[in-house]
């Protein structure tokens, strides 16, 4: 009798749990990037002296 | 004692779904075109976007043309398993079931349109749905199995994704936008027909209406000189706009060129001719297309890059 711990059944799942792993954290990364990116701009600002505010109203003005 | 082997056989292990299998059904080869389309659409639009953002659009527009791709595999699995091209397709082979593809496709699909939008703007979140709505429903479910235009009117469905990259851009669609719509709109039917002439038993089979099987081969090699024709005119017409110039329309010149060529060889033929050499004419046509259309796209890219040091474009 053998006692294997992995089976070729779980090496295939480890793969998509693996996968389904790094798309989960990828998700994350790209919140916390366009979160960054659209605070840095200004573009969730109600103050209108907002540096994304401003460079707004001025392109609008052209 | 317990018999305790975790070595045996267990039922269903060998075509249980890897990673991989599920990536598959987000068509991976379409998803090229419309991440090389969709990111010249974002480029040679004349507004400049966050690098972060853009690189973001151009994976939502991905995604959202992926997900396209699963209900379309989800709707097409009954075809796809009697045809050569598609017989190892994740659901034909029993690798994913069905209902799975079409709630990874039903899912996906709700993320890149919400995400784009946040991301971007609605303008181009819009045109993201109605582009997987109109692959999905209109092609997909009606179109392919009713009408042997289903190729040209369903290729408006990939046509999109540089019109979507603009829109992410500047918020609204322009000339430019639609030239590049037309451009992939107007070279799907040779590249598709091309592809069912060659491929011929596949479609047959299926019982897919291709222009093949309803009004014959020789007419579908009329068509695609007609179509060639026409994306020609088009093609070298749009070296004349804004998103065109020099490199642009020496590109459009020579691949054209090649392109009419082609299809007037393949107009040429009788099927005798093209059986006796293995359908050389009409394969040699059908990698040209994929050459051509990135090509095509390629230059407008070099157009916008050089553009932003001061020499793209006629100015």
């Amino acid at each position: 009798m053998s006692i294997a711990r992995l089976h070729d059944l779980h090496k295939r799942r480890m793969g998509r749990n693996l996968g389904v792993g790094l798309v989960l954290a990828a998700f994350i990364v790209i919140i916390f990037g366009l979160t960054i990116v659209k605070i840095g701009r200004g573009d969730f600002s109600t103050n209108p002296g907002a540096p994304g505010r401003a460079i707004e109203e001025t392109s609008n003005e052209n | 004692m317990t018999d305790l082997s975790t070595n045996a056989k267990v039922p269903g292990a060998e075509t249980e779904a890897q990673f991989g299998d599920y990536f598959a059904l987000l068509k991976p080869r379409v998803m090229t075109l419309v991440v090389f389309t969709a990111f010249v659409g974002l480029l040679a639009a004349p507004a400049s976007v966050h690098p972060f953002v853009g690189f973001c659009a151009i994976l939502f527009i991905a995604v959202g043309g992926g997900a396209s791709g699963a209900l379309n595999m989800w709707w097409d699995a009954d075809i796809d398993a009697v045809m050569r091209r598609t017989a190892r397709r994740p659901i034909p082979s029993g690798r994913v079931e069905g209902g799975e593809a079409l709630a990874i496709g039903l899912v996906l699909s709700a993320f890149a349109v919400v995400f784009l939008g946040l991301a971007t703007n609605w303008l181009a979140a819009g045109l993201l749905a109605f582009t997987i709505f109109f692959y999905v429903v209109i092609y997909t479910m009606w179109l392919k199995r009713t009408t042997p235009q289903n190729i040209v009117i369903g290729g408006a469905a990939g046509a999109f994704p540089p019109m979507i990259g603009w829109a992410a851009a500047t918020g609204s669609v322009s000339v430019e936008a639609v030239l590049m719509f037309c451009l992939t709109f107007m070279w799907t039917p040779p590249h598709f027909w091309a592809l069912a002439l060659f491929m011929r038993g596949d479609y047959d089979a299926a019982k897919v209406p291709m222009l093949t099987v309803t009004h014959g081969r020789r007419s579908t090699r009329v068509h695609i000189l007609v179509y060639t024709v026409l994306l020609a005119a088009l093609a070298v017409g749009t070296a004349f706009t804004a998103v065109g110039g020099p490199v642009y329309l020496a590109t459009a010149l020579v691949l054209n060129a090649l392109f009419l060529k082609g299809a007037w060889d393949i107009f040429r033929r009788d099927e005798a001719a093209s059986e006796a050499d293995n359908y050389k004419a009409e394969k040699a046509f059908f990698k040209l297309s994929l050459l051509y259309l990135f090509a095509h796209f390629g230059a407008i890219l070099v157009e916008a890059g050089l553009a932003r040091f001061g020499f793209g474009g006629w100015a």
